[in-house]
This record gives C-alpha cells, structure tokens and sequence, in this order.
C-alpha cells in the first residue's frame, strides 16, 4: 500500500485536465504508441466531439521512482457542473489531486468550486501551472493567484505544458513525493466506494470502486450497502487502458467488478461495497441519490413511436442511471416522458443518444425545475410540480417554492457591472463579491436555477466578452411568485409549451415566447395566431401569416435538379415537425423559449 | 482572336463533340438564351446554327429562339436576325414602367422597351415577352396596365415571373436597408391572379406556372425540360439531360474554353436514381397544364409510387389545391401558386 498513490486532476473546463492525463500515460508507458489518440480518456464519441469529460474515467499508471516501482491511479473527472456528484465521489476515492491552471486564463470558477470539494475531502493539492508554452501566457501572475488562492509557496506550483511534455516528470515526482500513500486495513472487513460505473452491453455494469479496507475477491460474494443487494464478484481487476483481471484488489488501490448487474440503477454512484456474510458496521460517508434537477417531455415526433421510444429509455436508462422518467400524456402530443436530467448538458447528451444510439426522432418540451407548490387546504404538504400543467389552480394555492442556487462567478472588473446586470435581471441577489486580484473579482449570487435553465450561459459569456466563468450548487427550496404562462396555437392551449415563470417577468417573456414562436413556426394555409395567455387572460399576440406562395417562377434546364434537392430537403425538415391541432410545429420550436435572447 | 471569338468557336467546337449523345435523334428546337446571347453578332448565330446542322439531324421546321433584352435589339439587328433561321424572339422586356425598370436595374428604359416589340412585330410572328409581377410600390392598376399594354402588341406568348430578390443583388440590400419595400407574397399572389385572369380571356393558355401561350405557341423548348425529354445544353453552365443523367458544364468561361479546346468536356455528370426521376417528374408535372399522369407513374416508376403518390395528394385534393382529370393530377388555380410546396409533399423520399 506504501506504493500506492491515487489522485485526481481538477480544473476549470479547458485547463487542460484530459490532455494532461494523455501526457501522463505517455510518459509512464501505460499507453503503447498505436494506442494513442488524443484525450484518450473520453470514449464516448460524443465527448470527443464536444471536447469535454461527460463519464469520469480511472486508470492504472505504473512508474519507477528513484528505483521503486509505484502504482499511480488516475481517476479522470468529469468537468461540467451537471455532474457535479459524480466529481465529488471521483475526488473521495482520491489522496491528492492536481489542480490544473491554464496560465492563460488563471482561476475560473470550477477551478473554485473543485478546489473546494478536494479540500472538504483533505486531499493534497499539487498546484499545476499548465500551457507555459503559449505566447499568452502570464505564468509570473497566474503562480501569483495560486499562491493567493492555495496559500502555498510559490515553489509548489508546477510549470508545465500538457501539449509540449514540459513539467510531466516534476508532476510524477509530486505525485509520489506529496500525495501521502492510501491508509486503510487490508485485514478489515471489505469496505470499498464505488465512483462509477458504467455499461457495457456483453457484460452487464461495470463498477468502479476504491477499496478503503479489506480486500475484493474473485467469487466473493458481496452486498452494496445502499441498495442492499448481494451478489457474486465474478471478476475482478485493475484498470490499465484495458482491464487486468487479478484475483483481488486490496485495501488502498482502484478496481473494476464485474457482477451481472444489468441495470446500471443497480449499482449507485457514492454506495459501499462489503463483504455479504461479514458486512461493515461503517459505510462511506458522502452517498446520496443523485438527484434529477432539470425535467422535461420528451415525445416521439410520430406518435406511432411512443413503444420504440419506452423500450430506447429503458435501454439508455440501463447505462445511465441518472436519467429518470415517467409516462405521461400531453393534449398536445400525446404519450410521451416526462424524464429528469442533472442538467441542461445532460438533457441534450440524452435527446442526441436517442436520435443516434435508437434512431429515435423526439421533441423535447421546455424545461422546468422541480417546484413545490403548497395548497390553502394543506398548507404543510409540498405537491412537488415537475411539469407547468400539474401546477393546481392559482386560486388554490398557498404558496410556491422554487429550488435556488448558489451561483459562483468569476469575471475581469471591467465586466462586474454587465454581470450584476444580468444576474439581478436573472432574479440573483448578490451575497459576497471578493477581488481575487486588482483585475479579478469572484461574485456569489443566490439565484432562482429555473433562470439557469433559460439562456444565462450564453448571455454571461456574452456580456463578459468570454471573460467570466461559472459555477452553482444548490441551497434548497425558496418562496416565489410564479405563475404559469400558456401558450395558444390558433387558439389551442398547447402544454408542451407552458412555462412557470416569475410574476414579474411573465409579460415580457409571454411576448418574447411569441416572437420567437413566430419565426421558427412555418407559414402554412392559414394564419396562425399564437398567444401567450396567463389564465384567461391573453398577455401578447403574434401571427404567422398564411402562405401565399410557395412555387419558384422559373424552372428550366438547369434549375431542375437543383430545385429538386431544396424541395427534398424541405421535405426531410418536415419529417421532423410535429403536427399540432391542425398547425405545423417544428422540433426545435418546443425549446426555443430557452433561447429568447438570440 | 477576342474573348468573343474564342467562346463561338468553343461552342461550335462542343456542339460537334457532343454529337454522337444525339446520334439516334431529332433536333427540334434550338435555343440561344441564358446571359445575353443577343451580344452575338448575327454571323455568329449563323455559325452556330450551321455546327448544329453539320453535326446533327434536325426537323423540317426547327424551332429556333433568341433571347435577346430590348436594349440589344435595334431595328437594324431585327432585320438581320428575321434573316437568320432565329424564328422565335423571347424579348426581355420586364415592365413596361419607368420605376419598376429602375427598380429592377435594367438598362433599358420604357420607351425602349415599346419601340423594340414595335419593330419586332413587324417581321416575327412568334415573339415572347417578360413580364415581371410583385415587385414593390406596384399597384393593382399598374399590373393590369402592364397586361394590357403588352397584349395591345398581340403578341401570341408571354412568360411572366413574380419577382425574387436574389440575395447579394442591389436589390436585396435596398430592401436590407429599408429603402425599398420587401417583396409581399400577398401582393404576388393578387398580381398572378389578375395575370390568370386577363390571359384566359385574351385566349391564352397558362400552360405552365410563368408561361402563357395561344394555342400553337407554346414554347416548344421551355415544353421539353418539363416534360423529361433529351436536350443538350451548349456553353459554360448549361445543362444537358440524356433521359437518365443531369450533366452540366463548369460555369466559368475561360476554363470551359480551354478544356473544349483541349477536346474534353467541362462536365459534371449526376445519374438520377428512379426516386429521383420520379420527383422531378411530380415537381414539373404540377406547374404545368398536362400534371402528373397516373398511369405514367405506374408504367415507368410502379404500383409503390402510385400509391404512395395518390396517398399523400389525397389531402390536397380534399383541400381544392389539387384535382384528378381523367387520369392526371393537376394543380388548380389556388394550388398552382403554392405548388413547390405540395411537390414536396408527394416527393419519394429515403430517410
Ligand atoms: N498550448 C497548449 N494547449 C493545451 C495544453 N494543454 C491542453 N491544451 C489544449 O487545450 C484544450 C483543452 O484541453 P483538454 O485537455 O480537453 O481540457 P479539459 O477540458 O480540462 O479536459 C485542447 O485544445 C488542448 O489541446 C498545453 O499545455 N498547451
Ligand atoms: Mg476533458
């Protein structure tokens, strides 16, 4: 166990962690040359192609240091806020991390927020100072904010290039040097904390795990502690870039356990794995349900789907537990989900996994949070309101709660204002400002998530010129004054795009609703009038004006094929419309309200 | 030689190299348009006209066509090309308007435009004219006096558009910047009804969307892409289609005459799949007069396309956009003008 070291590498989006992790793997051997490929940690090709870390990953490192061989497990963790649980039980299986800085872009809020959740875990913090190599670099003031932020010496922080191999050599050093070995009773009931899983379609669930105590055997039979489940460790092994199959992993180091499970459901982010027959008095601290905090519809496009797209949910659901839905029907659209995400990413990654993984083609309904609404006649009970329509009659209702956040922003001076701006427009009430340097100020709002949700990362990277960074965790549920906003398409109330939004905003939404409904709906045959209404009472009006004409003037020789290919591709667009009453809806319309400032 | 010579002598140069693509057929129509081939002299029209007898074979009474804007047509030129086996003039005439002349950045004006079919009429009697409808600040009467005006020439064809502003023109960023109105749809829609209207009882057919012609008069050339026959387009950018391939040159001129005078063909070539033959058929069919023969599609594209095709008219026919006469799908007078749109719906398409 001396010769173990188990860390993690923490940063802000884009600092660098996944290459930083190639550069490791290189360096120690893990990888041969015509394994690699670049940030070869995200496998998911959807990560590749967003360049971002959705699933955390671990892997195995071997390296000698100063005649010694050292076991490093790299625990790779994901980098958006939406799976922000997911990153803390990836930094509780660790001793130490790396805390990586773009020397360009310095603190940013993640680098904050993940700071933080490592030192509530007493990790050793490795300050690393990464892309020395670009022109843009400032690595004399950056080391000067990490020494301010760290409280370390300027000696700690590491210079170092992930793209050039500058620092990897002084980084493994640390690594072995700084981070103290696990601690931990290899003689002790088996204890162990799973910080991932994944699916794999041939072999059921694959568990990530960190053992504390005691040891995990081939054929042992095992009981995970929150779900209260036994089953048989049919395999078990260490993680290099593919699996190694060893008959135990011991107290100390990082492992994967194969059991059957084939419902990732089964095996919950942040549970203990014990032995079944001597089970540990002390499960790990930290376990929580992972909570869905962003709901909404999800409707096959061709109701004739709605079978197809139940068993692509059951499917998806099998390799990633934190989505959840339930059946629901709409007016509008008929049989359909109503699913919870983690967040706005998650949202997508799941509507895009279903158009490319099942072919599905589906709409997604505008987004909510989850509210607690509290009736006059029960005053005490919280009616929790995951979708507008099931909000009860506003004449009924005693109050409403809206779940908050924390927000945790990052900006140059020159953008404090624009950002206070927009976070109070944004219904923020500001807690704490601190100037992190003359030039850098850290802001903390209290904030409705619902104003999350709708458009605000765009629009702080808007108004801050990219200058400034994010961050949120949530503090609980809060008084509000919301009222549900409808929306009337020739005249029919249309619940997929209903919308609960705060009093004081809703006029201006309700229009905003509207002109965007207006662009994006198609002319048809008719006019098509489309309201926004709060109760009875219409609150703005727009009207896609019928279609007149539809017919080029000329269609000779040459014009003919290249007329043909815009009319076919016209025709696949509206495949991906959704009749409504008797009006044309396309796929996209249903989100646009997040999407108002554009 | 000048930039002229050079691309007459390349376009006799392909019309020759082409010729064994029309060994088993029959020219019927020739047909000089696109750009302004009325800068040709008429010795060069000659020329061109002779490659196309040496090379290939050519009915009794070919129709041969000159596009030609007023501007270019003097009295004198007329003359010359009445001389010339050109029998058929399509002159670009646009409006009869100052202001919509203007509008549009024509170069000629409207005293020209009349004096030009003044002269024309004295020799040719097969002469179309363009009309252009839609086009902002035009009112109802200013359209209807367009009609007349143009009819008071008797004239046996007119070719009409509603007016589209291509982006990146003038025009468009007239618009963009609020100078001159946008075009309205609804104003084009009103316009091509008064249009249907005077025509029909002047005794034109509107054989097609843009065209109209008294009987014996429709433009035999313009019939032939809507009706999937052969035809070989000479010249950079032209088309061609063989009955199963699309074809067009590169639309630049000295590399399509440097490739002709290198003896290779400048083409592109796209073979069109059945679904493809079929959509171009319904999306032709539908501007036109003859429509979408039901037993055409049986016989050439099968039982599948029929019934796939009446399936998805059913509800246009429900909603009067479309009828069946005898056995053709045609669009009606409210459908003619949204009929890309009900194309696409009938469109075969593999998603
Ligand atoms: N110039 C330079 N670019 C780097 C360095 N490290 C990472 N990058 C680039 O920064 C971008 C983000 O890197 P990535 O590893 O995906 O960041 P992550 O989001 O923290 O995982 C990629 O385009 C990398 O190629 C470095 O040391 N120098
Ligand atoms: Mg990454």
């Amino acid at each position: 166990m001396k010769h173990i070291r188990n860390f993690c590498i923490i940063a802000h989006i884009d600092h660098g962690k996944s290459t930083l992790a190639d550069r490791l793997l290189d360096f120690t051997g893990a990888v041969t040359d015509r394994e690699k490929k670049e940030q070869l940690l995200d496998s998911m090709d959807l990560e590749r192609e967003r360049g971002i870390t959705i699933k955390s990953h671990a892997i195995q490192m071997e390296y000698t240091y100063q005649s010694q061989e050292y076991v490093l497990n790299l625990i790779d963790t994901p980098g958006h806020v939406d799976f922000s649980y997911e990153v803390s039980r990836s930094i509780a299986a660790c001793e130490g991390a790396l805390l990586v800085v773009d020397a360009a872009q310095s603190i940013q809020a993640q680098t904050i927020s993940n700071l933080y959740l490592a030192l509530e875990n007493d990790l050793e913090i490795i300050p690393v100072l990464n892309k020395v190599d670009l022109p843009s670099a400032n690595p004399e003031e950056v080391t000067d904010d990490i020494v301010d932020l760290l409280g370390c010496d300027t000696e700690e922080v590491i210079p170092a290039s992930a793209k050039t191999g500058i620092g990897i050599e002084e980084i493994l050093s640390a690594i072995i040097e700084r981070i103290p070995p696990p601690e931990g009773n290899p003689d002790e009931s088996l204890q162990a904390l799973v910080f991932d899983s994944v699916y794999n379609p041939f072999r059921g669930v694959e568990t990530y795990f960190r053992v504390i105590n005691g040891e995990i055997k081939k054929g042992q039979k095992i009981k995970f502690v929150a779900t209260d489940k036994d089953y048989f460790a049919d395999e078990v092994g260490t993680l290099k870039l593919t699996q190694e199959i060893k008959q135990s992993v011991k107290a100390g180091d990082v492992g994967y356990l194969i059991t059957g499970i084939k419902d990732a459901r089964e095996v919950k982010v942040g549970d203990t794995i014990t032995d079944a027959a001597k089970p540990t008095k002390n499960a790990i601290e930290g376990f929580e349900d992972v909570k869905p905090m962003v709901f909404a519809g999800i409707y096959p496009v061709d109701t004739d789907e709605f079978e197809e797209l139940r068993s692509s949910m059951e499917k998806l659901q099998l390799n990633d537990a934190s989505l959840v839905f339930a059946p629901e029907s709409s007016a509008a659209l008929g049989f359909g989900f109503r699913c919870g995400f983690l967040g706005m990413l998650h949202m997508e990654i799941i509507q895009e996994r279903l158009e490319r993984e099942f072919n599905m083609t589906v709409i997604t309904t505008v987004p909510n949070v989850s509210y607690h609404a509290f009736t006059r006649k029960n005053p005490d009970t919280a009616l929790i309101v995951n979708n507008p329509t099931d909000l009860p009659d506003p004449s009924s209702i005693d109050r409403v709660e809206e779940p908050y956040i924390k927000a945790t922003i990052i900006t140059k001076s020159d953008f404090v204002g624009n950002v206070m701006s927009l976070c109070i427009e944004k219904r923020g009430q500001i807690t704490n400002q601190t100037y992190l340097t003359t030039e850098r100020v850290e802001l903390n709002f209290d904030m409705p998530l619902a104003e999350i949700v709708f458009d605000f990362y765009d629009r702080l990277k808007t108004v801050s010129k990219g200058y400034a960074s994010f961050d949120y965790a949530p503090i609980g549920m809060r008084k509000s004054k919301l009222v549900r906003v409808d929306i009337l398409l020739n005249a029919q109330p249309v619940d997929a795009l209903s919308a609960l939004i705060h009093a004081d905003n809703a006029v201006t939404i309700g229009k905003k609703m509207c002109e965007k409904l207006k662009e994006l709906i198609p002319r048809q045959q008719f006019d098509i009038p489309i309201q926004a209404a709060i109760g009875a009472k219409i609150i703005s009006r727009e009207t896609t004006k019928a279609l007149r004409k539809d017919v080029t003037a000329k269609c000779y020789g040459g014009d003919i094929s290249r007329k043909r290919k815009l009319l076919e591709k016209q025709k696949k667009g509206k495949k991906r419309m959704r009749q409504v009453g008797n009006v044309e809806v396309p796929q996209e319309a249903f989100m646009a309200v997040l999407k108002l400032n554009d | 030689m000048g930039k002229k010579e050079a691309m007459v002598s390349a376009l006799r140069k392909e019309l020759e190299l082409r010729k064994g693509e029309f060994q088993n057929e029959t020219v019927e129509t020739i047909y000089f348009g696109g750009g302004t081939p009325s800068v040709l002299s008429c010795e060069e029209i000659n020329d061109i006209i002779n490659s196309v007898y040496e090379n290939y074979q050519v009915s009794e009474n070919p129709e041969v066509t000159l596009e030609a804007n007023p501007d270019d047509l003097s009295k004198n030129q007329i003359i010359q090309l009445f001389k010339s086996p050109i029998n058929r003039l399509s002159i670009g005439i646009q409006s009869f308007f100052e202001e919509d002349l203007k509008l549009m950045n024509r170069a000629h004006n409207a005293q020209e435009a009349e004096q030009c079919i003044r002269e024309a009429t004295k020799h040719f009697d097969n002469i179309s004219i363009d009309l252009i409808y839609g086009i902002p600040e035009m009112t109802n009467e200013r359209w209807i006096q367009n009609i007349e005006k143009a009819l008071s020439y008797d004239v046996p064809h007119i070719s009409s558009y509603a007016l589209t502003v291509e982006p990146k023109t003038a025009l468009a960023s007239f618009i963009q910047k609020g100078i001159i109105k946008p075009v309205d749809d609804e104003v084009a829609q009103e316009h091509f009804k008064i249009l249907l209207d005077k025509m029909e009882t002047a005794g034109f057919k509107c054989y097609e969307i843009s065209n109209f012609g008294k009987p014996g008069y429709f433009s035999k050339n313009n019939t032939a892409y809507w009706q999937q026959k052969k035809y070989i387009g000479i010249g950079p950018s032209a088309h061609s289609y063989d009955g199963g391939r699309r074809s067009w040159n590169i639309n630049n001129n000295p590399k399509y005459i440097k490739s002709i005078e290198n003896n290779k063909l400048p083409v592109e070539i796209e073979v069109l799949s059945k679904t493809d033959k079929y959509n171009e058929y319904v999306m032709t069919g539908l501007r036109t007069i003859w429509g979408v023969s039901l037993t055409k599609v049986q016989e050439e594209f099968g039982k599948q396309y029929l019934k796939y095709l009446l399936q998805q008219a059913d509800k246009y026919l429900e909603e009067q956009l479309l009828f069946i006469d005898d056995d053709k799908l045609i669009a009606t007078k409210k459908g003619r003008f949204l009929a890309d749109g009900i194309a696409a719906d009938l469109f075969m398409i593999n998603l």
